[in-house]
């Protein structure tokens, strides 16, 4: 597995920060009227800023939420090798995206930050997201897998309800174009779906594995 | 008319200077220097990324400063290519992308309902007992984001007062152009096409709504509305419809595109009010487009700042029912 660790990790992880480093090299272009590498974020950077960074947040809960069906489907778990690195990306780009939102475009204004939260529904449901992701962050080592062993995966669980959250803030958020949000909550609704059905045919064979077991019960 | 939003504006000295080019070529137009020099000054302009420049004709105005703000504009590839035109797209950039093959000539103008003039009417009918001016407004959109634009046009009502309408004229409706085969947004059901506004008839006979035919001293690109359009600066800019090809004197208020695809969420008088939020965000702070690219939102003003102007037209009314 040394290619994985070696090779494949560094690039996919190069290639997830490469959205952020356009950004960063978009905003300084902005401030300092340069046109570093031809990039620009157009007439209203921040706003550029805000929706790319709440984008590619969803997109890497997305890709994450991917990795467990790639897995059926291929029969390798490789894919699970990389979940975790998705997952801290769509942490990361919550981050940036937060930052933005309070540092650039509220100026940093704490009580805006609070008025906006209880006032206005899809920040509520926006900030509950990323709160939620924190435990999920922060318990992402392998040490915390090991120490919390079951309760690690229940816990993890709340991915499923972060993703929701993720996708309606965008819905809710979007004045009346609803084809993008459509589509993420589309994506959603499959791959939470696949576990569902999942969940059942386990279930089904369980029932039938002990009616085989004890035919005399039916 | 008292002018006391003008002296409200606050100028930043880095707002100034990227427009010093087009204050000295306008100095040199007013001067009457004419086509010669508007040619030889040609290359100041910069038209936007994939515009040519045969689509845009100089135009001969005279610069209205009783009616303009102090502000200095935003930069015309801002104005340009950062604008909402949903017959375009709904992304800001969709305007400019998509409206560039738009034929906004030969262009007619049906006028109807409760007036003794009526009728189709001719771009060039419409357009020549009008003597052209500039004006500086601000434009503030309903998301919360504003410009300041030079628009070249003349006033609504000077138009309206030649069909002379009736008693029961209470408010006058406008319709975009519909033709889907030209804009692509129309294909989506995004909005309710065609695109329809109005206003009071004591609205549009104000002396600040504005029917403009050009920008920065050029006739309109496709994108910003061509060939002519509706400019009322104390309102939300959704009001001000593009392409217009129907106007009609109507009894009862219209049914307006955007009131009736949300009407929680929009209203028909739509005038800029940082007291009544949008139910998903503020309406108290806007961000200047081209102003410093990570500075602080600046605080909106009742009615876009021409309060002082238009208040007296909505004495009575509550503007948090009626907005």
């Amino acid at each position: 597995m040394q290619w994985l660790r070696w090779v494949v990790k560094p690039l996919v992880f190069l290639a997830c920060l490469f959205p952020a480093t356009r950004l960063g090299i978009g905003a300084l272009n902005a401030v300092q009227g340069w046109h570093v590498a031809g990039i620009s974020l157009g007439a209203d950077p921040v706003k550029v800023m805000l929706h790319t960074c709440g984008r590619w947040t969803l997109n890497f809960l997305m890709i994450t939420l991917c990795m467990t069906p790639l897995r059926d489907v291929t029969r390798s778990f490789l894919w699970l090798r990389l979940r975790r690195m998705f997952g801290l990306f769509a942490f990361f780009y919550v981050v940036l995206h937060f930052s933005v939102y309070l540092l650039l475009d509220q100026s940093g204004k704490l009580t805006a930050l609070w008025q906006d939260i209880v006032k206005r529904p899809y920040i509520t449901l926006g900030m509950l997201g990323l709160l939620l992701l924190i435990p999920l962050a922060v318990t992402s080592t392998a040490k915390a897998q090991r120490r919390l062993g079951r309760r690690w995966t229940q816990l993890h669980r709340l991915v499923y309800l972060i993703a929701i959250l993720g996708v309606w803030h965008f819905w809710w958020q979007v004045k009346k174009d609803i084809r993008e949000p459509l589509l993420y909550a589309c994506g959603l609704t499959l791959l939470l779906g696949y576990r569902l059905w999942k969940q059942r045919q386990a279930a089904a064979r369980r029932i039938s594995a002990a009616h085989l077991a004890r035919p005399d019960a039916a | 008319m008292r002018k006391k939003w003008m002296d409200s504006a606050k100028v930043k000295p880095s707002e100034i200077t990227p427009h010093d080019q087009y204050l000295s070529r306008r100095a040199v137009l007013a001067g009457g220097l004419g086509l010669a020099a508007a040619q030889t000054l040609g290359g100041f302009m910069r038209p936007a990324a994939g515009q040519s420049a045969g689509q845009t004709a100089a135009l001969t105005y005279v610069r209205n400063a009783a009616f303009s703000v102090k502000d200095a504009p935003n930069s015309y590839a801002d104005i340009t290519t950062y604008n909402n035109y949903y017959e375009f797209g709904t992304d800001k950039s969709d305007p400019s992308e998509n409206a560039q093959k738009f034929r906004a000539r030969p262009w007619s103008v049906a006028v109807s309902g409760e007036a003794e003039v009526t009728g189709n009417f001719t771009l060039e009918d419409i357009l020549k007992p009008h003597p052209l001016e500039e004006r500086v407004y601000r434009l503030r959109c309903v998301e919360a984001w504003s410009m300041v634009i030079p628009w070249v046009g003349f006033p609504l009502g000077d138009l309206l007062k030649r069909f002379k309408p009736t008693a029961k004229a209470k408010f006058v409706e406008f319709k975009t152009l519909l033709d889907p085969k030209q804009m692509p947004g129309q294909r989506s059901g995004v909005l309710e096409w065609p695109y329809v506004e109005g206003l009071r008839m004591d609205e549009a006979m104000h002396p600040l709504a504005l029917i403009a035919v050009g920008l920065y001293g050029k006739s309109l690109p496709n994108q910003n509305g061509a060939p002519l359009r509706l400019i009322v600066p104390w309102k939300y800019g959704f009001k001000g419809i593009k392409a217009i090809v129907s106007i009609k004197f109507v009894e009862r208020a219209p049914r307006t595109t955007w009131a009736g695809s949300a009407v929680n969420e929009y209203g028909f008088y739509a005038n800029v009010n940082p007291q009544v939020d949008h139910p998903r965000w503020s309406q108290a702070t806007e961000r200047h487009i081209g102003a410093s690219a990570f500075g602080p939102r600046q605080p909106t003003l009742p009615f876009n700042g021409y309060g002082a102007d238009v208040a007296s037209l909505y004495t009575g009314m509550d503007l948090r029912k009626n907005f």
